[in-house]
């Protein structure tokens, strides 16, 4: 078992929960959007994104002392490219019909604000291990705010969960129709304004 | 002619990067507090987006594509799996390229864009709309022309929002609901009134 200072426990907390990306930073709110109409690939980009998050910070973090300020943004780039084409061509050679999905999504993994944010914001001036946990926990929290959005969109805008059907025939027999909506942008829109809402109102959180 | 004023109001209206595609949403959310703020950005985006689409082309047609490297005599080189570091490589470059020149004339709209000047090469818009045109395999004068209409379409969006939030100043929101949340909201409604350039299907 690793042992975590008190300090590490803050990091992982504030990325889950108190400074969730999503609903606090407002970052990654694109992918957020666009790969939630199936729990199935939010599940993966989830995935693919705390491995990108936590590697990124970790290397990036590693290299802190090299890295001259002026070109910084480049070079974090190229660290956090190189992983998004590894985690891009794993999907295709093992996921293949989810990587087609997500089409240009996994790509965009680069340019994930939560990616750059973090690696900007906190690998470039932390400890190796600190960053690391810290785009472990950011990565965790977006995952956890992107697989609530799709369950909520899959179950009301298909009535499956993970490909399988839940709700059951007699439903639709007496009139039930899926919410179209919820598959289409607006629903995404709406639904993450309302789980932001959620958060905040729990958290405590209020904007100036 | 015509087919690229189609593909140019499909691109801005219809399919419009940001309300259909999901695109370019941090920076949208981020500064759109500010009219002039989102001007500014909008119209900066709208370069970068008509620079590095065509550009991207030339490099994917050139370097990237299976046999691209024949005229090095390499006719069987696939490096299309560098796509990715490549396009976000030539983004960062001009991105960068921008921002000295706008530092340089314009030290007030650089003041107001602040930290997200340099975050346009992170905009998923705009790496975005590269692979988008990757993609769809467009040829370089679609290319050109899908590049400036996303562009366009991405500044229309904001400009629009920045508009919608100045009102928003006089309402009374609940208090978790504030900034972001009702911001989403709006975009959501904003959302459906551009899904009318299609006609809605359920």
């Amino acid at each position: 078992m690793i042992r975590l200072t008190r300090k590490e426990m803050t990091v992982l907390k504030e990325g889950l929960w108190s400074g969730n990306p999503v609903t606090f930073q407002v970052l990654g709110v694109c992918s957020a959007l666009a790969v939630t109409v199936k729990v199935e690939t939010a599940l993966l980009m989830g995935i693919g994104l705390t491995f990108v998050a936590a590697s990124s910070s970790l290397l990036v973090s590693l290299l802190r002392a090299f890295i001259p300020s002026r070109i910084r943004i480049i070079v974090q780039l190229l660290v956090v490219s190189v992983l998004v084409i590894t985690v891009d061509q794993l999907l295709r050679a093992f996921f293949y019909a989810v990587s087609k999905q997500m089409s240009v999504f996994v790509g965009l993994i680069i340019t994930n604000c939560i990616v750059m944010g973090r690696v900007e914001g906190y690998a470039m001036i932390n400890p190796p291990r600190r960053a690391f946990l810290d785009g472990l926990a950011n990565g965790l929290g977006y995952a956890a705010v992107l697989v609530l959005i799709a369950v909520v969109r899959e179950l009301a805008g298909s009535g499956t969960i993970l490909g399988g059907a839940v709700l059951p025939r007699e439903l639709y027999e007496h009139g039930y129709v899926n919410n179209g909506l919820m598959v289409l942008a607006p629903g995404a829109f709406f639904l993450l304004g309302l789980v932001v809402w959620l958060q905040r109102a729990l958290s405590g959180y209020r904007e100036k | 002619m015509a087919d690229y004023w189609g593909l140019f109001f499909s691109t801005v209206f219809v399919n419009n990067i940001l309300f259909s595609g999901f695109l370019g949403m941090c920076s949208f959310l981020a500064c759109s507090r500010r009219m002039s703020t989102a001007l500014g950005l909008g119209a900066a985006v709208v370069f970068v987006l008509t620079v590095t689409v065509p550009l991207n082309w030339l490099l994917k047609e050139f370097l990237l594509r299976k046999g691209a490297l024949a005229w090095a005599g390499l006719p069987e080189t696939d490096l299309s799996f560098l796509v990715l570091i490549v396009f976000v490589s030539s983004i960062a470059a001009l991105t960068q390229i921008v921002e000295i020149v706008i530092e340089r004339y314009s030290p007030a709209l650089h003041e107001s864009l602040g930290v997200f000047l340099p975050l346009i090469a992170v905009n998923c818009a705009i790496l975005g709309t590269s692979l988008f045109m990757d993609q769809r395999g467009y040829t370089f004068v679609q290319a050109a022309v899908y590049g400036a209409a996303s562009g366009t379409g991405w500044g229309l969006a904001i400009v629009l929002m920045a508009a919608i939030r100045k009102k928003l100043w006089y309402s009374d929101v609940p208090g978790p609901l504030k900034g972001l949340g009702i911001s989403l909201l709006i975009t959501g409604l904003m959302a459906m009134a551009f899904m009318a350039f299609s006609g809605i299907r359920l």
